[in-house]
């Protein structure tokens, strides 16, 4: 038995590096999915809006870890025994994607009506009136909450150590079973996902204190 | 050639009979006011006009344009027929220049030294040529209101549409917003206004028109139908507005 030293914290830090990779993957395609979504959520069509609310739906009410389950052992029955960054992704950017798609729409549909109406008038299209006058509106009411999801799922992507994915919980849990000392490395764990996350949480309440500032105008 | 042209409108929203069989029309160059009690269908007229509320019946023609619904179609309109609100609808996340030169880049494709041009261009018509850069919170409400018009006046549109466009302003600043208007209608623009501005309807409209209870009630050169009201609605109106 041997215990916990230097070159296990060494070790952490490695493998927190897969945590950042899945994190910022899952954020940036599941943050364009979630883009797509609340932009089809807030469009006219039913079509669009029902197949949209139907995925947002489903992922929104299991549990990530059973969908990272369903992605790595399900599929693997049917064949498609996808490898462990890729499953894991594969799970954090669906579940990314509803999360966000939900949080945008309120955002878009916070913009006031006479911004649609006034771009109407002007006679630019529909996808002009979101992309100029929309979004960028919608974009300022969305920072707080979307830096706050990000925090969420920065701490969600350890359920990837299940599938086998070596980020840092699952290395955490390997030094552990080496150990024995599940006190020392998994604080030593904590405090790394703390010092990722309460720099951002940080950043989230200044934007938010901002956008105070600026709506009162 | 009428600059404007309503036949045989209707409009109801749900049970409601908003606008009944309205027949009105209006040369190039002149000005139109339609007053009347808030409810009277003025502001739903006006906005039927460029396609903003949905007819039920009859026929529009405005600024060369026959009124339809195909996207396009209300496009092309609408590049021809400006509309300034009640609360100016500026695009709050854009400076004054910018939310000039919007439409003028995106709709008529102009190239940006083009469109910038122009936007300094109708600025300077409407007084506030220094105000390019600023954001619309730094401006109070009738500079910000005279710049929803310079932004309409940027398209180079056959009419302009006006909304109660002081009704949300200060006395104070209610002003200069007319003189604005009031220079426009000099320079030969066709307007239509919904105001609760009598004396400036009275001394700058061409053409009255009282609505009342989703019809228009009577319509005549402004001096007549001031001077003379042939109904006791118009005169009761009249008498509790001046």
């Amino acid at each position: 038995m041997r215990s916990f030293g230097l070159n296990d914290v060494w070790y952490l830090l490695i493998a927190t590096q897969w945590t950042i990779y899945l994190t910022v993957v899952a954020f940036l395609v599941g943050g364009a999915l979630g883009l797509w979504l609340a932009v089809v959520r807030t469009g006219g069509s039913r079509f669009g809006n029902g197949l949209a609310l139907v995925w947002i739906r489903s992922f929104q009410n299991t549990p990530l870890l059973v969908q990272l389950f369903l992605i790595y052992y399900g599929l693997g029955l049917f064949g498609f025994r996808l490898p462990p960054f890729v499953a894991a992704a594969v799970g954090l950017i669906c579940y990314a994607s509803a999360f966000l798609a939900e949080i945008w729409r309120g955002c878009i549909l916070s913009v006031p009506r006479q911004q649609w109406e006034a771009a109407d008038a002007l006679a630019l299209t529909p996808w002009q009136i979101r992309w100029y006058v929309i979004l960028p509106q919608a974009l300022r009411i969305a920072i707080p909450p979307t830096v706050g999801f990000l925090v969420k799922l920065i701490k969600n992507s350890s359920l990837a150590s299940v599938v086998g994915m070596t980020e840092l919980m699952r290395a955490a849990t390997a030094i552990n079973n080496a150990t024995y000392q599940p006190f020392k490395v998994f604080l030593c764990a904590a405090i790394i996902y703390f010092l990722l996350c309460f720099p951002l949480t940080m950043l989230s309440r200044r934007f938010e204190r901002q956008l105070d500032v600026s709506t009162r105008g | 050639m009428s600059a404007l042209a309503v036949s045989g409108v209707s409009k109801r929203f749900g049970s409601l009979q908003v606008l009944r069989d309205i027949n009105l029309s209006l040369e190039k160059g002149q000005m139109l006011a339609l007053i009347g009690r808030s409810g009277s269908g003025k502001s739903t007229l006006l906005r039927c006009m460029n396609g903003l509320e949905r007819i039920d019946a009859g026929h529009i023609t405005i600024g060369g344009h026959a009124l339809s619904y195909a996207p396009a179609a209300l496009r092309r309109l609408r590049q021809d027929v400006g509309i300034v609100f009640q609360a100016y609808n500026l695009f709050p996340h854009l400076t004054v220049g910018r939310n000039i030169m919007l439409a003028p880049r995106l709709v008529l494709r102009w190239p940006s030294a083009r469109a910038e041009a122009r936007a300094r261009e109708v600025l300077a018509t409407v007084g506030l040529s220094e105000k390019f850069d600023a954001y619309p919170n730094q401006l109070s409400g009738g500079q910000q209101q005279r710049v929803a018009i310079a932004r309409s006046l940027a398209m180079a549109p056959q009419v302009m549409l006006f909304d109660e466009v002081t009704s949300a302003l200060d006395p104070e600043l209610t002003g200069e917003v007319l003189i604005t208007m009031e220079n426009l209608a000099r320079s030969g623009m066709t307007m239509v206004l919904v105001t609760h501005e009598m004396s400036f309807a009275r001394s700058i409209a061409h053409i009255v028109a009282f609505m009342h209870d989703g019809r228009i009630h009577e319509i005549a050169p402004a001096k007549d139908l001031f001077a003379r009201p042939r109904t006791e609605e118009l005169r009761r109106f009249l008498s509790s507005t001046l």
